[in-house]
């Protein structure tokens, strides 16, 4: 790893001060990501800020019924929360099906947001990556791709966002909030993360020098109806090939809302307004899932190892649309897809 | 940059930090450490404390390996830095035993055959004890599911599942 220097913020606006004054400078909270860029040498700061003392770490319920979610509320915290588990149980699904109990004790909910693409490429600093090094070209296009997009690519990079967390806050309508030089703002959840288009470097739409100080979720939880379905190379502790985050809301028999995201197939969690607009008014069954999910794939386009994915989503979406319209969400635990 | 260049931006030299005051209370006992900000809590575990119970796997928190108890909660010492845990309690496998009598899981590991080589032993069993004290895991797939951070390369998987269900009923949920 290389020599860094330390410091740790007293509060907020001494974090934003800090981070300001230092151009090559990051934040660090649980540091799971960024410690093992590091290591790899991918990520090379001239000095972290330790923001993990900020009072940044609680859930609050707020005004309009919904949850507002501190920055550093470590994953399995929030997985675990008796709000989450009885008003957002998608949201602990999805935390649970990510990463290892260990890491989810470290990670923090913004730092879960800004973790970067595990794509082997942005991580072997002797191979080009427009993300990792922008201009060098894009190694996994003709590359070994098999964990790559399906969805939203350009040229420049088929990186996938690495997070289960970030699909379900989707799904959910979350919203950020950030902090910065400029003040505060909040961001939609599905215009945080971006496309690569020509800059793939750019992950998210932070502005320099802006922290993730919570995220917001509406009072709409989809408790009744939801599933978090991830298909991957192993039963647990692996990245998605596909997830599919899905939500109903029934009204007799008909689905009067859905929510559908999907990961592992795109440069961000992947929502399509008119994939759930087909699903609006209609009955719950395969045919109309089915019909969702290919309004949802219409543009999506394999590359040489993961052409697969393509026919792996479509059914993913199917089952998680049928288990959701059951309320038989996917466990966790027992791997069984039923 | 031209297109299919390699080359990395290489930032300006900077001086090397000094060291760093760090008080942990590791197994129960304070010990100030001198560190600089790059070291990890594995590397103070085993370098500056010769706390060797801890293993150094991957080093990239993939393996488990590394999982010691941090103010109770396990976590991958590889990944953390140990100036960021100033004045924590860290519990290693070398702090689990009570005056010479194993710990529950230690004892269990052994009447299971819970292991071969061992090295990824003294990872599991912390994991263990934090998974129980988070009292998540009631059924063998959940144990399985809640330590999948830990990897067994023997495959010694269904007699540590077995090993930590005896520990869990002889603790009663508690660690």
């Amino acid at each position: 790893m290389i020599n860094f220097q330390y410091a740790r913020a007293n509060d907020l606006a001494d974090a934003v001060r800090r981070i300001a004054a230092d151009p090559s400078a990051k934040f660090i909270a649980g540091g799971t990501n960024l410690v093992d860029l590091m290591k790899m040498d991918v990520e090379r700061p001239s000095r972290l800020i330790d923001i993990t003392r900020l009072p940044l770490k609680t859930v609050e319920e707020t005004a309009d019924g919904g949850l507002r979610i501190g920055a550093l509320v470590p994953n399995s915290d929030l997985a675990y929360h008796p709000l989450v588990e009885q008003r957002y149980p998608l949201l602990g699904s999805a935390i649970l099906a990510g990463a290892s109990q260990q890491l989810r004790n470290m990670a923090s909910t913004g730092g879960n947001l800004l973790q970067r693409t595990r794509c082997s490429y942005f991580y072997d600093t002797a191979t080009p990556c427009n993300k990792r090094d922008p201009g060098s070209g894009c190694s996994a296009i003709n590359g070994l791709n098999r964990m790559h997009a399906i969805l939203g690519t350009s040229e420049a990079c088929i990186a996938t966002h690495p997070s289960d967390m970030c699909v379900a806050l989707a799904a959910l309508d979350a919203r950020v909030h950030v902090a910065g030089p400029a003040g505060e703002r909040a961001i939609a959840f599905t215009d945080f993360h971006r496309l690569p288009g020509h800059t793939p470097q750019l992950d998210t739409n932070l502005h320099p020098n802006e922290i993730v100080t919570a995220v917001e979720l509406p009072a709409r939880g989809f408790a009744a109806n939801y599933s978090y379905l991830k298909i991957r190379d192993r039963l647990s502790y692996a990245f998605a090939l596909v997830s599919v985050a899905a939500a109903l809301e029934l009204e007799g028999d008909r689905i009067k809302e859905a929510r559908l995201a999907l990961g592992g197939v795109a440069h961000k969690p992947w929502r399509d307004p008119a994939a759930e607009a087909a699903l609006k008014g209609q009955a719950p069954n395969e045919g109309n899932f089915k019909r969702a999910a290919d309004v949802l794939l219409r543009d999506a386009k394999g590359f040489e190892h993961n052409a697969f994915k393509v026919d792996l989503a479509r059914r993913a979406i199917v089952r998680t649309l049928t288990q959701a319209a059951r309320g038989t969400p996917q466990s966790q635990s027992n791997k069984k897809i039923v | 940059m031209a297109q299919g260049s390699v080359a990395r931006k290489v930032p300006d030299t900077i001086a090397p930090p000094g060291k760093l005051t760090v008080t942990l209370t590791v197994n129960g006992v304070e010990r100030k450490l001198s560190v600089a900000p790059w070291t990890t809590l594995l590397d103070a575990l085993r370098d500056h404390l010769d706390l060797t119970g801890t293993k150094k796997g991957c080093d990239h928190g993939q393996c488990g390996a590394c999982t010691v108890l941090v103010d109770g909660r396990r976590v991958n010492s590889c990944l953390t830095l140990a100036v960021m845990k100033d004045g924590a309690q860290v519990t290693t496998i070398e702090g689990l035993a009570n005056d010479g009598a194993l710990h529950p899981l230690q004892q269990a590991f052994i009447e299971h055959d819970a292991f071969q080589c061992g090295y990824c032993t003294p990872g599991q069993i912390c994991s263990a004890a934090g998974l129980i004290a988070e009292g998540k895991a009631r059924s063998a797939d959940e144990i399985r599911e809640l330590m999948s951070g830990n990897i067994c390369r023997c495959g010694a998987y269904p007699n540590i599942v077995a090993a930590i269900q005896q520990a869990m009923g002889q603790m009663g949920g508690k660690s």
